[in-house]
């Protein structure tokens, strides 16, 4: 009986376990072996090239502008993320009159999809169609180039992908607000504290298990941006917003060079886990 | 006095913010109907925008047939995958079991893009790339880790007696999952469905990669390459119509299980 339920079991997982290995292990080990082989992209591979295709990458005059693109970009998004879905949150965290609408208001973009909501601003922030230059000129302002200069398209996609997202970090943080008992807040009234006291030395504190997975997604989302990008500015002007991922597609399917590619994802791959294990640690630590 | 200026400035603030969320939504639905020189609807409203998408190239029933194939068959997969192997974390003891369950939210810790270099190269050798099966697949293997978590914890909160008096009648394993537990975690099912097909129907990278003939685009790259069309100048119009029709189910999926959506995010946050 024992030893049936044993196979059982095992039979149930094999399925998963055979997708894991086909899928996810084996691709991991062919991702590795390609970085480090000559391998174009129609050819396929041409055999070891050790390390050329990691020295290619220092060389490559766009990795280091992406790079520090990628880090600026998801520097601005989360601060900006955290501080606005905190904000909702804390808005619609009390029941009275409206915040049901609120709530749906602010999370309905999370329900499109990333490439949708690019295409939505990609229209939106075009002077053809777009609302934005007859509420300019109704203001009596110069019309923008939403899209035009470096800074205009970084911001104007730091505005849509903060649009896209808050209501969605807002729900977890909800989540978190609402697990803090109202009995704490109750006492520290009680002990005379006002609002933003109640604010910073209970709020914050209690939230930090929700605001550190708040965090980590935001980070780890940004740092891998790609449709917003690619759809929206298509990494330009003058290549001002490529990003590390956006690269990792160049080089594959423009410059046909797998082997390239390959390289950059294990670099990438590699300090996404060093950057997921330090913020784990941290987080650990504060418990 | 006070409370009242805060419950003033309260709605001043909420509503506010609501309109500038709510406003590019409105105005894509507007945009898509409205007149306009530069689109296929001319003079007064209509649905000439929407006309158009049903012509550009493969046309927009081929788009629409492709993603919800491409989305039904992610969501079968990802059942199938994560019913067999949560129901086995959650009820079994078998060698290397905790090994397997955490190489599989591993998957979490490896971005896309990573992964789409080899699969790309492995679809090829397979005979898969380019084909909506194999694009199915790929798409499945980012939602396992959500998916065999949610469908594992789903089965460990079924109490253990209602499986075991149905062991005592002579059912098997297999038969207690599907004539009694799967009726006793369908809103895990439709958690796990409900957040794959959104996950697949929206999915533009992967597509991007591993399928490159127009007639078996999905709707997100069809939508995007919709762009380049008319000698160099975009189609804005039409570009705003497909983005309402990618838009519809995904709205209405929401209207009708809002409760799973925020089932499935606090799922998330226990996670964290």
């Amino acid at each position: 009986m024992r030893y049936s339920r044993k196979l059982a079991g095992a039979a149930y997982a094999a399925p998963v376990a055979l997708f894991v290995l086909v899928f996810f292990v084996a691709p991991l080990l062919l991702v590795g072996r390609m970085s480090a082989s000559d391998w174009p992209l129609l050819a396929g591979d041409m055999g070891l090239n050790l390390p050329e295709n990691y020295q290619g990458i220092g060389d490559n005059p766009l990795f280091w502008p992406a790079v520090g693109f990628t880090l600026k970009y998801t520097g601005i998004v989360v601060v900006l993320l955290i501080g606005l879905s905190l904000l909702l949150a804390l808005i619609v965290a009390d029941r009275r009159r409206g915040t049901g609408f609120f709530r749906t208001a602010y999370f309905l973009p999370t329900t499109l999809g990333l490439a949708s909501a690019s295409l939505l601003f990609f229209g939106f922030y075009s002077p053809a169609i777009g609302p934005l230059d007859p509420v300019m000129e109704f203001l009596g302002l110069e019309p923008v180039s939403w899209l035009g200069t470096p800074t205009a398209a970084l911001w104007s996609t730091v505005v849509l992908i903060v649009w896209k997202f808050a209501g969605f970090f807002m729900i977890i943080l909800l989540v978190g607000l609402q697990s803090i008992p109202p009995d704490v807040y109750e006492a520290a009234r009680l002990d005379g504290a006002g609002r933003w006291q109640a604010f910073a030395h209970i709020t914050v504190p209690l939230l930090r298990p929700a605001l550190g997975l708040v965090l980590i997604l935001s980070v780890t989302g940004s740092l891998l941006a790609f449709d917003q990008f690619f759809i929206l500015t298509k990494g330009g002007p003058d290549n001002s917003t490529v990003t590390v991922v956006q690269l990792i597609y160049r080089e594959a399917f423009q410059r046909f060079d797998l082997g390239a590619a390959a390289a950059i994802s294990v670099v990438v791959l590699a300090a996404l886990l060093v950057l997921n294990i330090a913020q784990f640690r941290a987080l650990r630590k504060d418990h | 006095m006070r409370t009242k200026l805060w419950s003033t400035s309260y709605h001043v603030l909420a509503g506010g913010l609501s309109v500038l969320f709510l406003f590019p939504l409105i105005w894509t639905g507007y945009a898509s109907v409205a007149p306009h020189g530069a689109t296929n609807q001319q003079d007064g409203y209509g649905f000439g925008n929407y006309a158009a998408l049903l012509d550009y190239d493969a046309g927009l029933l081929r788009y629409l047939w492709n993603s919800t194939y491409v989305s039904v068959l992610t969501v079968a997969f990802t059942l199938v995958l994560s019913v067999l192997g949560g129901y086995a974390f959650a009820r079994f003891t078998f060698k290397g079991r905790d090994a397997l369950f955490l190489i599989t939210l591993a998957i979490l810790m490896v971005p896309y893009s990573t992964l789409l270099i080899p699969l790309y190269s492995m679809l090829g050798d397979m005979g898969l790339r380019g084909t909506l099966v194999g694009l199915a697949l790929v798409l499945t293997l980012y939602q396992l880790p959500f998916a065999v978590f949610m469908m594992r914890i789903s089965f460990e909160a079924v109490p253990k007696e209602i499986e075991e008096s149905a062991m005592c009648d002579g059912a098997g394993t297999f038969g207690v999952l599907t004539r009694i537990m799967l009726f006793a975690v369908w809103p895990g099912l439709i958690t796990v469905g409900l957040f794959s097909f959104l996950a697949a129907w929206n999915d533009f990278i992967a597509p991007l990669i591993l399928v490159s003939e127009a007639d078996k685009a999905v709707l997100p790259v069809a939508i995007a390459n919709l762009r380049q069309q008319s000698m160099g100048a975009v189609d804005f119009g039409a570009t705003q119509a497909g983005v309402v029709v990618m838009a519809l189910p995904c709205l209405v999926l929401f209207a009708l299980l809002q409760r799973h959506y925020v089932r499935g995010f606090m799922s998330g946050a226990i996670k964290g």
